[in-house]
């Protein structure tokens, strides 16, 4: 299976469609343990990554990464913007100049992203952010993409393990973020940060059931 | 959701345009990115820049002016700014001498003006960081994100602001505002939760009875709830923290900054400050200089907030010298 620059677009654009969706539940989310804007915030970006993309001069997939990592960072704000965007311009890079990327690539792209969150948040798994969706899902990824070599059957096995992660934030006990401020209060709700990621792991296996029957 | 707006998304955009017009002598508003530039500010100095999300006013922008700040950047509303609005108006201050950041600790803030500075560095640019973190109602900091940075930021955006007007060096003005970061401590409370435009909805609810103690500035709760209490106990539940915290000791020499969330009324704020002035008097000690008002603010939140602030010799004289800006002016 190789991954062209059209398949990032098609990811991007429906990242947007459903993160301008799901603004409501993520803010919601966010507003029991942070302070309301995380749907608000990362609309505003994906919106501006999508008005900026007709007109983007490199359209190659690190271009295209690059580009939204950039746009990310000037427009989300917050502690998302820098996360996100980091997380973008460090697949990028770890993607190249390589015209498709296959799945061993993807998962070093991906490896890559995590590595670029966890350095920006100084955070690791079990503090109640978005690593406790990603982390067990890179891992699942690359687990099972060994054992089978097939990198759709490993997809779904990870955003399975990336929702579990994503639910597994509910009795965590915050100690980054905002949400860290309310102590045991910051226990019994879902992190947003991580609601959104695994929004985005959703879309990642979607667009790839649509490469894997095109192909 | 009752608010003096025309549309929730262009609340930040429209206010700095509001600004802009009322405070045409002090300051010049650039957009996209926003900042908010001292106007004919002189590049022989180090420059002072400041940001955070909007929502605090006056803070940060009605502290850019004479003796204060040089720029600041609005984020969206309780949305930190982003790295463009820091880098531009690092630029944009800078006169060869360095660039001071401000920074308040919450994980947004710290993460967008760690890359501002990161870029700025990489365009040859000297800056430093002060990151404030005054709040005692942030209790096991260790397992939290930190203290946040709250009341202290004010006073130390004045006094720093004060040194770089009069010549100190980049690494001078750094060591002051550490100083004046280490000096203090702050401690809030909440009557009324606030709505974020966007949101449409208040952050939290409280019944008619009850208040929320130890609160942050962005609408989120605090770290506890209770029932209603009269003036004189609330003073004690702020102050006791604070003092037991630095710690405070007989013979202190303080700045008494008492603080309005937002929609709190000055007859109240005036009620919190005597009691503040009682306590202090009970302990021996001694209010040097003192600030009362809405200076950052949670929007149409009704509260208060306690700080204190241990002052020496230098920091009297610098919160003494002229300033000159939308919200706070004296000596000239």
């Amino acid at each position: 299976m190789q991954i062209t620059a059209d398949h990032v677009i098609r990811f991007l654009q429906l990242v947007a469609e459903r993160v301008k969706e799901q603004r409501d539940y993520l803010t919601r989310l966010d507003a029991a343990i942070g302070d309301a804007d995380h749907g608000v915030n990362l609309d505003r970006g994906f919106s501006t990554v999508m008005s900026k993309l007709p007109s983007a001069t490199d359209r190659s997939i690190s271009g295209l990464l690059k580009l939204t990592g950039m746009t990310l960072i000037s427009t989300v704000g917050g502690a998302s913007g820098p996360l996100y965007g980091t997380a973008f311009l460090r697949a990028s890079t770890a993607v190249g100049d390589r015209a498709t990327i296959g799945a061993d690539e993807l998962i070093a792209a991906l490896t890559a992203a995590l590595e670029g969150i966890q350095t920006r948040g100084k955070a690791t798994r079990g503090e109640k952010t978005m690593i406790d969706a990603i982390a067990p899902a890179i891992d699942t990824l690359k687990e099972q993409y060994a054992a089978s070599g097939d990198l759709l059957a490993a997809m779904r096995a990870a955003v399975a393990a990336c929702e579990q992660g994503m639910i597994a934030t509910e009795p965590m006990l915050a100690t980054k973020g905002r949400a860290s401020y309310l102590g045991e209060r910051s226990i019994g709700h879902r992190d947003p940060g991580a609601a959104s990621a695994f929004l985005m792991a959703q879309v990642m296996l979607t667009v790839l059931e649509q490469v894997a029957q095109e192909g | 959701m009752k608010k003096l707006i025309n549309a929730p998304e262009n609340v930040v955009k429209e206010a700095l345009a509001g600004m802009a017009i009322a405070h045409a002598d002090l300051i010049d508003v650039h957009y996209d990115p926003d900042y908010i530039a001292r106007k004919g500010a002189p590049h022989n100095k180090v420059g002072v820049i400041s940001g955070g999300g909007s929502g605090h006013e006056p803070m940060h922008g009605g502290f850019v002016g004479y003796g204060m700040l040089d720029a600041a950047c609005p984020g969206a509303v309780f949305t930190s700014p982003v790295p463009d609005q820091m880098l531009a108006a690092t630029k944009a201050v800078n006169g060869g001498k360095g660039v001071l950041h401000i920074v308040k600790n919450y994980t947004g803030d710290v993460m967008n003006f760690e890359m501002a500075a990161e870029l700025a560095a990489a365009e040859g640019i000297e800056v430093a960081s002060v990151v404030t973190n005054d709040d005692v109602a942030v209790e096991n900091s260790t397992w939290t994100a930190g203290r946040r940075g709250v009341g202290v930021t004010v006073l130390l955006e004045k006094i720093v602001g004060a040194a770089a007007e009069s010549g100190a060096d980049l690494a001078t003005c750094k060591a002051i505002a550490e100083r004046v970061n280490a000096s203090g401590r702050s401690m809030g409370m909440a009557l009324t939760p606030c709505t974020v435009p966007q949101a449409g909805k208040p952050g939290f609810e409280l019944a008619d009875d009850e208040m929320e103690v130890g609160i942050g500035i962005h609408g989120e709760p605090g770290r506890r709830r209770e029932k209603l209490a009269p003036a004189r106990d609330i003073a004690e539940m702020l102050a006791g923290p604070i003092l037991e915290d630095l710690p405070f000791k007989s013979g202190d020499a303080v700045l008494a900054f008492v603080n309005g969330m937002g929609g709190t009324p000055l007859i109240e704020l005036y009620v919190m400050y005597n009691e503040l002035a009682r306590i202090l008097k009970d302990r021996n000690i001694t209010i040097a200089r003192s600030l009362v008002g809405s200076y950052i603010t949670s929007l149409e939140m009704a509260g208060v907030s306690f700080t204190l602030l241990r002052l020496d010799d230098e920091m009297i004289k610098l919160w003494d010298a002229p300033v000159h800006t939308p919200a706070l002016r004296w000596g000239m």
